[in-house]
């Protein structure tokens, strides 16, 4: 059995860490690029979201590459994404592959058939095993999330920003050569004293950003054009408050019970949405006032075109933005989404950010005399 | 002195209307329907809702706008669930703060919240909230619901007759007398699609009333026995967590699967998320049963002339189909 699973930021590195340790072939899909989103678009439906158009493009790239089995999780609504396993499986029949899929829903009551999908999955049925290694994956999964958060603060301090690319370059490329959880903890070590060393300049102010909106497009860097790393260089320190590892509690884990994270944002979004509204808008709305509470400079909002809870948070959003003062961008993404305009409209964010901070400290300056 | 609900001709609209109109006038409101959609709606709707949003939500926006004015509340229930552990769209759930937070100078909306998702007895809790708005007598409220039901039943039984809503619907409002007259038609024509996209005359361009113009009958969702869109949307590999999208996908199979229908026409709205879903799963099933298929997709900007080249070609197909009994593509 040779296993895959689509691409969804660094989840990548626990999933495939993980399945290693549980003895499995495991296949990496290629990078996110240009071809895979021009495959999948070809053989989506027209009008779907885009992060399922992005994972048909995983798939196929990596059955090439002799995969026979895909791994994926699903959820029951009310956001299309829980009928992405329906739709992507016609999709590959129709192509003619002959592949299995592994669908792990969030257990509905029947926990029976759950645990049966993953004795499937990883070929053992010793819940012991299973259970540990999901666990250090789980490990792994919050170290690379500290890594990136860690490397998005080196940027927007470093002397030379670009030195940070140059280190997580590296570690992208070791990802895929080392084995198992053991080792690329390892990786993951190294790499955070390589950032360590790298030269500060603390007298540097950076501004505060932080980034909301639907899950996918925040933390998969090809569908967002790399933000972290483009608004890294601009001098801005971006936080995200959707991680893969929050993610993967949320939708594997403690999904129903809510995560005192989410919790704090449902609580800040309450006086604007009462309940929720699938996906993540609930948790997109009630992040961007959580970061206008901390002081934060500006907020970016990132969505895939037509992303329903999205469009119900962007809404909310105008209002958000007015209440509180702060300015909040709207990204939309999809297959059309060109570079060079996608960067002029983050500079100019990035501009009117500077400003304000400007004219501010001017006000104070002229109150205080 | 009675109030004044308003109540925007758009949306679910065309699923429950006649139960909140027994209920409201039960409970002695006065009822201010919107008029049915048209240009200026739109264009209303289309400037104060986001540019993201779909097509009948837009329209739905201007039809608050319309009525805000004219209104001591407005009725924008917060629909979140109308059956166990089934959803509706999520820009649904989230209307009332999308409206809110679009539009200024609103009067009171009643956004009572809706929920069946674990059971239904969180019915009878929203619907004495709604009618606390009115009255604090509850037994009031619940005679006038369990009246309203009835009535609602009966419109409903209509419906289970063969008669699509926007028909029911009309007799219901008096506004024709009587029920277009149903012709025994050779053919017959699914239409498929959210209920405020096909009934809605303006937006969908009266395209049923034209089918019926040229012989055809027409089935929608909505006439299709609950029984049979149970048991064939039961059928897919994993449980269909709308509950629109049970009707329609659950519909569709059971007539392309009992070979029942001659065509599908899918009406769909730009921008609409449940619907890239719902007419995927619907088209892989008629191209596997070769029944002819056609997507209408509508947004601000369709022109009338080309919904109807469009019909036209696919009636005559369909007639041509049935002269040709060996017929070869049906998919264009
Ligand atoms: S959250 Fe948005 S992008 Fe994701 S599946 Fe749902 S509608 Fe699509």
């Amino acid at each position: 059995m040779k296993i895959t699973f689509p691409h969804m930021g660094n989840t990548y590195i626990a999933v495939k860490a993980m399945l290693e340790d549980l003895g499995l072939e495991v296949i990496v899909p290629p990078k996110c690029s240009k071809r895979t989103l021009e495959l999948g678009t070809k053989y989506s439906p027209e009008s779907i979201c885009l992060p399922l158009k992005i994972n048909i493009g995983n798939y196929i790239e990596s059955i090439e590459r002799g995969a026979d089995t895909i791994l994926i999780t699903g959820s029951c609504g009310p956001c299309r994404f829980g009928f992405y396993s329906v739709i992507e499986k016609e999709i590959l029949k129709d192509l003619g592959y002959d592949i299995d899929i592994i669908v792990f829903d969030p257990p509905d009551g029947n926990y029976k058939e759950f645990i049966n999908r993953i004795t499937k999955a990883v070929n053992t049925n010793n819940p012991i095993k299973i259970l540990k290694s999901f666990n250090r994956g789980r490990i792994i999964l919050k170290e690379v999330d500290r890594l990136f958060q860690f490397s998005n603060k080196k940027r927007a301090y470093a002397v030379n920003s670009y030195e940070v690319d140059k280190i997580m370059q590296k570690f992208s490329e070791g990802v895929l050569k080392v084995k198992g959880v053991i080792e690329t903890k390892k990786l993951i070590k190294r790499i955070f004293k390589e950032l360590e060393k790298i030269e500060v300049d603390n007298t540097k102010r950076p501004l505060k950003v932080g980034i909301v909106g639907e899950i996918y497009t925040v933390i998969e860097p090809y569908v967002n054009l790399d933000i972290e790393r483009k608004l890294g260089h601009m001098g801005v320190l971006v936080d995200k408050f959707l991680t893969p590892s929050r993610w993967v509690e949320h939708n594997l884990t403690l999904g129903h019970l809510g995560l005192s994270e989410e919790r704090k944002a449902w609580k800040a979004a309450k006086p604007y949405i009462r309940t929720l509204v699938g996906g993540h808008g609930r948790e997109t709305v009630g992040s961007a006032i959580m970061y206008a509470e901390k002081g934060y400079d500006g907020v970016i909002q990132l969505l895939p075109f037509t992303c329903m809870p999205e469009i119900v948070a962007e809404t909310i959003l105008k209002t958000v933005a007015k209440d509180y003062d702060i300015p909040i961008l709207t990204l939309i993404v999809d297959e059309l989404t060109g570079e060079a305009g996608y960067v002029t409209r983050l500079e100019a964010f990035v501009d009117l950010l500077k400003r304000r901070k400007e004219e501010r400290k001017f006000e104070r300056v002229l109150s205080r005399s | 002195m009675s109030c004044k609900v308003g109540i925007p001709q758009a949306l679910l609209y065309y699923e429950y209307y006649p139960l909140w109109k027994e209920f409201f006038t039960e409970l002695g409101a006065e009822i201010v329907l919107s008029s049915s959609t048209n240009k200026s709606i739109l264009n209303a709707g289309v400037s104060s809702c986001v540019d993201e949003a779909c097509l009948p939500v837009k329209v739905f926006h201007g039809h608050v706008e319309q009525l805000k004015n004219k209104v001591d509340y407005l009725f924008i229930p917060k629909f979140i669930s109308v059956c166990k552990k089934e959803y509706l769209c999520p820009k649904l759930l989230g209307l009332p703060e999308m409206v809110k937070n679009s539009i200024d100078d609103l009067p009171t909306i009643i956004d009572v919240e809706i929920n069946l998702i674990k059971s239904n007895s969180n019915l009878h809790k929203s619907v004495i909230e709604i009618g606390n708005y009115f009255t604090s007598n509850n037994k009031k409220i619940d005679l006038a619901f369990n009246k309203a039901i009835n009535r609602f039943n009966e419109y409903k039984k209509l419906l289970a007759n063969g008669v699509i809503p926007i028909e029911a619907i009309k007799v219901y409002n008096k506004y024709i007398n009587s029920i277009t007259t149903l012709k025994n038609s050779k053919y017959k024509i699914l239409v498929l699609g959210h209920s405020y996209n096909l009934y809605d005359e303006f937006l969908s361009m009266k395209l049923i009333e034209k089918l019926q113009k040229d012989n055809m009958k027409v089935i929608t969702p909505d006439t299709v026995s609950i029984d049979k869109i149970n048991y064939y949307a039961s059928k897919l590999p994993k449980r269909m967590f709308w509950s629109f999208g049970r009707k329609i996908v659950g519909a569709a199979f059971y007539l392309i699967e009992e070979n029942a229908v001659d065509g599908i026409i899918y009406i769909s709205s730009f921008g609409c998320g449940l619907d890239s879903v719902l007419i995927d799963l619907v088209y892989r099933k008629a191209k596997k049963f070769k029944v002819p298929f056609t997507l209408v997709t509508l947004d601000e900007h369709s022109g009338e002339a080309g919904v109807n080249t469009r019909l036209e070609a696919f009636v005559d197909m369909i007639i041509w189909r049935d002269s040709n009994e060996n017929n070869i593509s049906t998919h264009g």
